[in-house]
């Protein structure tokens, strides 16, 4: 007994102060894997700020997108194309939700539409595996594995470029939302639905941009994933990572999905790598959720979840 | 007041809106926009003002509602079945009751959303985003501020501001003196009467306020329980012994509340 609570209480501890360079390797990756986490939360805050939403297709739409561009890289196409190409289908699939699925439920109790999205998660894992098959693929874009040194810290440096991708592409994202006319009207909806059709911004429109928004996180997500696990159902599963991620960053707040994503990634990591001996292994499974659950008693509308303004 | 008789620009013809399938909320309204004038929409809670003008604007869908009956021309086309996009294009935008700015942009980026649907470029719209800080300079000092942080009075100017930036020819009012102080509703119904004049925009005002819609409107109608019950001038209502009575809370016998009267009577006497 006494043992075990020095390999949680204190050995963790002694080993990080031994052992700085490890510990910031462990933290680096992490954050590495974390902002993975962020793209695909990223997909959840944004469809649901501007048509409240809950997709739970959020990870279907991530093995969708990957099996799509896998699926396009077998066929031959150059990694430009396909990229296009799947992009193309994300779109589509966009178009086709909104005007199959969103429109004729609209003004529907937000659990109705929650429970088609779960309609269409299914749907989506079916289809494209009914495409592509069910055989795991593996996406090889060039992105190099080796481990790179810095400063004596080793890190992969896959895990780079997908940092500075996601991270591209968060910050393009920021740009898109604050400084374009499009970006400004989505951010209208979002706020007060009713008051943006009442300037004429039409709903519908925005719905398919938002959800071609998402699909397109998605796609970098799925690719990224996927050349890391390859591309195969439990990328699906993803999408249970990004939970954790909305309950500490708030639904409705992009800057907390992405430092949510960072938290839960470097938490888990650092949790797996000192505590997970102790705790006989496997405990990133569940951890992610304490973690999350802890936050919510503290603050329950999430790390950066709006506040509601109120005033008459 | 000009003799010919102007162009009517927004005509709404018998309208019957129905919500959720079964509540019958208009009876068969009628009532028209001339062109270039204020047009006040009167009446008590619930007299159905907000949803006559949202069944023009097209929002009621948005809120289970329908015209079932009817029919609404503006320029002498059928709008009924547009969405409030398209009449938004067309020129028709609604500044709804209770303000409703996008609380989380800023009063300048709210301003901009209003300039959504229009497509004659940048320049233009930085123009008129000057011409509305003219109207309303508290906004100009408050383009940066978060919305929803803004008082109430300076949110009815934001949301008007925006409706603006539509480049609109009619603007329907929705209760633009709710919860100000008298004031500043003075001072909103002075910048929408200037907006009449030099805009050249015209105004279906909807309010309960009917003692300053009739001093700032050229007609009115009075609307109970989703009809029509009396038209005129607003000369002719306000020098009327029933609207003195009833709406203005004026009347020989002192002021009277609105509930002594027995609700036959008043009906009786609108209606012969
Ligand atoms: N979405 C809705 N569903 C059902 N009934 C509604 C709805 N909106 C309004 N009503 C009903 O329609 C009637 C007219 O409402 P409306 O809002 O048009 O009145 P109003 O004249 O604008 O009143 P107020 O001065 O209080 O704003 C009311 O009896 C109201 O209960
Ligand atoms: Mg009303």
């Amino acid at each position: 007994m006494e043992g075990f609570l020095s390999d949680i209480f204190i050995a963790p501890f002694v080993s990080m102060w031994e052992y700085p360079v490890f510990l910031v390797e462990v933290l680096v990756g992490g954050l590495l894997v974390g902002v993975m986490y962020s793209l695909v939360a990223l997909g959840f805050v944004l469809i649901f700020k501007a048509s409240g939403v809950f997709n739970f297709a959020q990870g279907a739409m991530v093995l969708f997108a990957a099996l799509f561009f896998a699926g396009f890289l077998e066929a031959g196409m150059p990694v430009w194309l396909a990229l296009g190409a799947s992009a193309v289908v994300m779109v589509a699939l966009a178009i086709v939700t909104e005007r199959v699925v969103l429109r004729p439920l609209v003004n529907q109790p937000p659990i109705v539409l929650f429970m088609a999205t779960i309609g269409l998660t299914f749907f989506l894992d079916g289809f494209g595996q009914m495409i592509w098959g069910s055989d795991i693929k593996v996406i090889d874009i060039g992105i190099p594995k080796e481990p790179l040194e810095i400063h004596g810290v080793l890190i992969n440096s896959f895990d780079i470029v997908a940092g500075v991708t996601a991270g591209l592409l968060v910050a393009g994202l920021a740009l898109f939302f604050h400084y374009t006319k499009i970006g400004r009207a989505l951010r209208a909806v979002a706020d007060d639905h009713q008051a943006a059709l009442s300037v004429g911004i039409p709903l519908q429109s925005i719905w398919v941009i938002v959800w071609s928004v998402a699909g397109l996180v998605a796609l970098v997500a799925g690719i990224m994933w996927g050349s890391s696990l390859g591309v195969q159902f439990s990328l699906a599963l993803v999408a249970l990572k990004a939970l954790p991620v909305l309950i500490l960053g708030g639904f409705t707040s992009i800057p907390g999905a992405i430092v949510g994503g960072l938290i839960i990634g470097a938490s888990e990591k650092i949790g797996e790598v000192y505590w997970g001996p102790a705790l006989g292994g496997a405990i990133e499974d569940w951890h992610a959720y304490m973690i999350a659950m802890v936050f919510l008693l503290f603050r329950p509308q999430g790390l950066f979840g709006e506040k509601i303004i109120e005033r008459v | 007041m000009d003799q010919t008789a102007p162009e009517i620009l927004l005509q709404v013809n018998n309208v019957e809106v129905i919500y959720d399938h079964v509540i019958l909320v208009l009876k068969g309204v009628s009532l028209d926009l001339p062109k270039g004038r204020i047009v006040a929409l009167l009446g008590a809670n619930g007299a159905g003002k907000t949803t006559t003008l949202k069944a023009i604007s097209n929002l009621l869908h948005a809120e289970r509602g329908e015209v079932t009956k009817g029919a609404i021309s503006y320029r002498g086309e059928r709008v009924d079945c547009l969405s409030p996009n398209a009449l938004v294009k067309r020129g028709v935008i609604q500044v709804m009751e209770g303000r409703h700015c996008f609380g989380h942009l800023t009063i300048e980026e709210n301003l901009l959303t209003g300039a959504y649907t229009r497509g004659d470029g940048g320049r233009a719209v930085k123009r008129d985003l000057e011409m509305v800080y003219d109207y309303f300079p508290r906004l100009r000092e408050r383009r940066d501020s978060q919305a929803g942080y803004t008082s109430g009075g300076e949110q009815q100017m934001c949301a008007i501001g925006r409706a603006l930036m539509a480049r609109p020819s009619t603007i329907l009012l929705d209760e633009p003196s709710m919860g100000l102080a008298p004031q500043l509703v003075e001072e909103i119904f002075e910048i929408v009467s200037q907006l009449n004049q030099k805009e050249y925009v015209s105004f279906l005002l909807a309010e309960q306020n009917t003692n300053i819609a009739l001093r700032y409107a050229h007609y009115g109608y009075i609307l109970e329980n989703g009809r029509v019950v009396m038209e005129g001038s607003a000369e002719t209502l306000s020098s009327n012994e029933d609207v003195k009575e009833f709406y203005l809370g004026l009347s020989a016998a002192g002021r009277k509340s609105y509930r002594d009267v027995k609700h036959y009577k008043r009906r009786k006497r609108w209606l012969a």
